[in-house]
């Protein structure tokens, strides 16, 4: 039994320790918002954080986040308004969507860190996170767009 | 927020496929098989593409499936501008399977080709005005005044007598009356919505977590499966041994299946161990010796004799005969992965009265009959769930549905709900990749550097034989696809030949983006950059002033020089190059500008695209894909490359099979140009310039030509 606090939520789960966070969040929680891409953190479709930081959760076995807070796509805010996620909308950004869950969540992560990046700081965080469907560009309006409403006193 | 909607499994759960009709009122009628076919010619039934609630909510129902090139929005944009409905009202689901849903172009339900808006420009305007004509006629009928004195707006029916009345509250009524056979249509000059850049209705749903993927399905009692395959594409098991997979805890089922061996679990990682544990002899097979070092070296040799003749203009080889300055090239493009981020999978719940199959799937029709053949059940037992897309690209409208066989050869197995998931690594070297192509080419130029004789000999595997569309994409010989972009060769030359070479070495092949386009594109617009080199003009002019014939080519030529800057001072350091093709009726011109460094790494900065693809539906979506094809395009010039050894494919993730990553993304400026003419497509038609223009400004910046793809830096070091 592996006991971990997703999205505020405390669960507990019976499989072996060494599973992806990846799975245990897809497969046992139901939490499909995080999507498997590659399996070997090469393409952040998978980006969760953990403690506030951006990880791969294809290759973080659930025992590496016992006693730390996930939070993942679906808990990022409670009616989908986080200033990232209007920004997506507002830019229009996803075409197949696939991708765009780990995108987010490195977004965020990002603007967490650094609440003015510049294109080279975006390059830079953002590169680990493939999309095959070529949305960088909106991508990284949508990350200024972001940065302008967060430090113009937008909630988060 | 405009036309918040959610097209979640949940929501197409409630509705239960096409005859579920339970909870809701209005247009929404059942569309059986035995009358469908009959309802492909107009008048249109409505209730096959839209429902109005009691509530005045419109749905939608979509016959294209949502890769990211935008039906959902478009399609609905379409019949809600002749509606004259809420737009902020409407909804869209996946539609089922029937033949009302059918493509025109294929006869079959399926999204690909670059032919949604193509093929719906009229018929889904003609749902949406017949509706609103219908609902105009029962309100009138009401008020017992005449329809001419009545009009919709905004989801209500307006008389000139002051009343109104929602088309919530009349959508019943309207649902008994005829199908109007005469539907006249709006004059462009009213549209509301086309033309417009409409936020995608799907954006809200897919920075959420909430839209859902074929991967993302859930059934209960589901399991989860993966299959492991022949190492060599169509190689034999010949000895299992499973002892260890099956003591994997959550392991349920071993088994083989004619592709493969399932390892089935109560989740992926489980059937994933299991799977790493399993002992598997395989015979390989005729395919073993498969190389494509031999495969280049044989279409090399094949490209010295002359093949099929897919055009010829004048006298080709006399004309180069007596040209005063002859050149011949050859080009050369590898088989490529489509690597749609979503690997692929396929859920499938088989029981003995009928079949449900959830999949991310280009190709609906296909994929039922291919189920109703192995399960021996028929075609109409079998529903298919259209999820999203995780990508598309092509590899999910497979010919042979073989993810979807696939996964019901583990469905027979189990009799279980059951979902098939691919590893990366399955997806990578699980077959149907975008074909090898050689092209030989010649000209001759005469002494004021006219061109006098165009050749372009093609060698490459055809993608339609053995698959559905063979009989209308091969004639006498020759696969449209193979040659299409060569073929059309817009460039006022006097004397043409294109021929053709389908060697078969046994790998298998399948459209990707652009399909044949992806590498016509590039050895047409490689060639006639040379040819500008030959003759001594500029490559823009030069294209221009063989152009005159073709005013859009040319149009998009224009305008992609003008706003890039042609002939303007570059930063140091930067070579610029052009490109402009036409594919699937719709005309884009690409100028990039790129930069190489001492090591030969290529940068491109900028991306300045013209396009024209007669009457826009959704501008937005336009510059999206436009965006979109370049990056994909730029993926596949700059990295992309399946190769094979011993029959075995070498690559098997991001890491060997790069994708193009933000960093180096170029800017892109994306330009419309306003016309009249019915639509082209748009998802495909971004790709083809995109290498070409590239390697035209490497040439340009360094005066290196590079004739094979991916480009190699070693190749351009300084």
């Amino acid at each position: 039994m592996v006991a971990l606090t997703v999205n505020g939520r405390r669960y507990e789960v019976e499989v072996p320790v060494d599973t992806p966070l990846l799975w245990v969040l897809r497969d046992n929680l139901g939490l499909t918002g995080t999507k498997y891409g590659c399996g070997r953190a090469l393409c952040g479709a998978c980006t969760v954080h953990v403690n506030g930081k951006a990880v791969r959760s294809c290759v973080t076995p659930v025992s590496a986040v016992i006693g730390k807070e996930v939070l993942t796509i679906e808990g990022l805010a409670p009616d989908a308004d986080h200033p990232v996620q209007l920004a997506w909308i507002a830019e229009d950004v996803p075409q197949c969507g696939y991708c765009q869950s780990g995108q987010i969540m490195s977004a965020v992560a990002l603007l967490a860190a650094n609440p003015r990046p510049t294109d080279a700081d975006i390059d830079q965080a953002m590169s680990a996170n493939l999309c095959r469907c070529g949305t960088y560009p909106r991508i990284r309006k949508a990350i200024h767009r972001a940065a302008a409403t967060m430090a113009a006193g937008g909630h988060r | 927020m405009n036309g918040t909607v959610r097209v979640s499994r949940r929501d197409f759960l409630k509705l239960g496929g096409v005859a579920g009709a339970g909870l809701l009122l209005g247009f929404r009628l059942p569309v059986r098989e035995a009358e469908a076919a009959e309802e492909q010619k107009p008048p249109y039934p409505p209730n096959a593409f839209l429902h109005i609630g009691q509530d005045s909510g419109v749905t939608i129902f979509v016959n294209k499936s949502e890769m990211g090139q935008g039906p959902y929005t478009a399609v609905a944009m379409l019949i809600a501008e002749e509606l004259e409905c809420d737009w902020n009202r409407v909804r869209v689901q996946p539609a089922p399977v029937a033949a009302v849903y059918n493509n025109p172009m294929s006869g079959m339900q399926m999204t690909g080709g670059s032919t949604t808006i193509r093929t719906e420009w009229v018929r889904m305007r003609e749902v949406g005005a017949a509706a609103r004509m219908m609902l105009i006629e029962a309100a009138a009928q009401n008020w017992k005044v005449s329809p001419a004195t009545c009009h919709a707006e905004n989801g209500k029916v307006v008389g000139r007598h002051g009343a109104w009345v929602s088309f919530g509250e009349i959508a019943e009524q309207a649902s008994l009356l005829e199908v109007p056979a005469q539907v006249p249509l709006k004059d462009p000059s009213r549209f509301r919505l086309l033309g417009k850049p409409v936020p995608r209705l799907d954006t809200p749903a897919k920075v959420n977590g909430v839209a859902l993927f074929g991967i993302d399905t859930q059934m209960p009692g589901m399991l989860v499966a993966v299959v492991e395959r022949p190492p060599v594409y169509g190689g034999k098991m010949r000895r299992l041994e499973a002892t260890r997979a099956r003591a994997v805890p959550g392991v349920t089922a071993v088994f083989q299946i004619p592709q493969g061996v399932a390892v089935v679990a109560r989740d992926f990682w489980a059937a994933k161990r299991g799977r790493d544990v399993l002992e598997v002899e395989w015979d390989d097979g005729p395919r073993a010796g498969l190389s494509t070092a031999a495969m280049r070296q044989h279409y090399r040799e094949l490209a010295q004799a002359p093949g099929l003749v897919a055009r010829r203009d004048g006298d080709p080889e006399g004309a180069l005969n007596g040209a005063g300055k002859q050149v011949t090239v050859e080009y050369e493009l590898p088989y490529l992965a489509h690597a749609d981020m979503e690997p692929l999978n396929c859920a499938v719940d088989l029981r003995a009265d009928g079949c449900d199959v959830w999949v991310g799937t280009q190709a609906q029709t296909g994929n039922q009959l291919a189920v109703a053949r192995l399960t021996g059940l028929k075609p109409e037992q079998i529903r298919i769930h259209t999820a999203f897309l995780g990508g598309g690209f092509g590899r999910r409208g497979n010919p042979h549905s073989d993810f979807v066989v696939i996964a019901t050869q583990v469905a027979l197995g189990v009799r279980r709900p059951v979902k098939v998931i691919w590893t990366r690594e399955d997806d990578m070297k699980g077959g149907y990749y975008r074909p090898l192509w050689h092209a030989r080419m010649s000209a001759g130029l005469d002494e004021g550097g006219k061109v006098v004789s165009w050749q372009h000999r093609i060698v490459g595997q055809s993608i339609m034989k053995g698959t559905s569309n063979e009989k209308r994409r091969i004639k006498n010989g020759i696969d449209l696809s193979s040659v299409e972009g060569a073929k059309e060769l817009p460039y006022e030359i006097p004397n043409v030949l294109v021929d053709l070479h389908s060697p078969e070495p046994g790998m298998p092949v399948q459209w990707w983006r652009s399909v044949g386009h992806s590498h016509t594109g590039f050895e047409v617009e490689s060639f006639i950059d040379e040819l500008a080199h030959h003759a001594g003009k500029d490559p823009y002019r030069f294209r221009h002033d063989l152009l005159a014939r073709h005013p859009r080519h040319r149009g998009v030529l224009d305008l992609a020089a003008e706003k890039a800057g042609w002939g303007g001072k570059l930063a140091a350091g930067r070579g610029r190059g052009i490109a402009v093709f036409e594919s699937y009726g719709s005309y884009v011109c690409e100028v990039a500008e790129v930069s190489v460094d001492r090591t030969g790494f290529v940068r491109v900065h900028r991306v300045v695209c013209a396009v024209d693809c007669g009457h826009t539906v959704n501008p937005g979506i336009i510059a999206a894909q436009m965006e979109g094809g370049i990056a994909f395009g730029l993926t596949a010039a700059l990295y992309g490359m399946i190769s094979v050894e011993n029959g075995r494919v070498l690559q098997e993730n991001f890491n060997d099979y790069p994708v193009l990553r933000m960093d180096m993304m170029p800017e892109v400026e994306v330009h419309i140009v306003k016309r009249s003419e019915k639509p082209g497509g748009i998802g495909e038609t971004a790709v083809p310039p995109i290498a070409p223009a590239v390697t035209n400004a490497i040439f340009q910046l360094t005066g290196k030509r590079v004739r094979r793809l991916p480009i190699d830096p070693t190749f351009l070091k300084s």
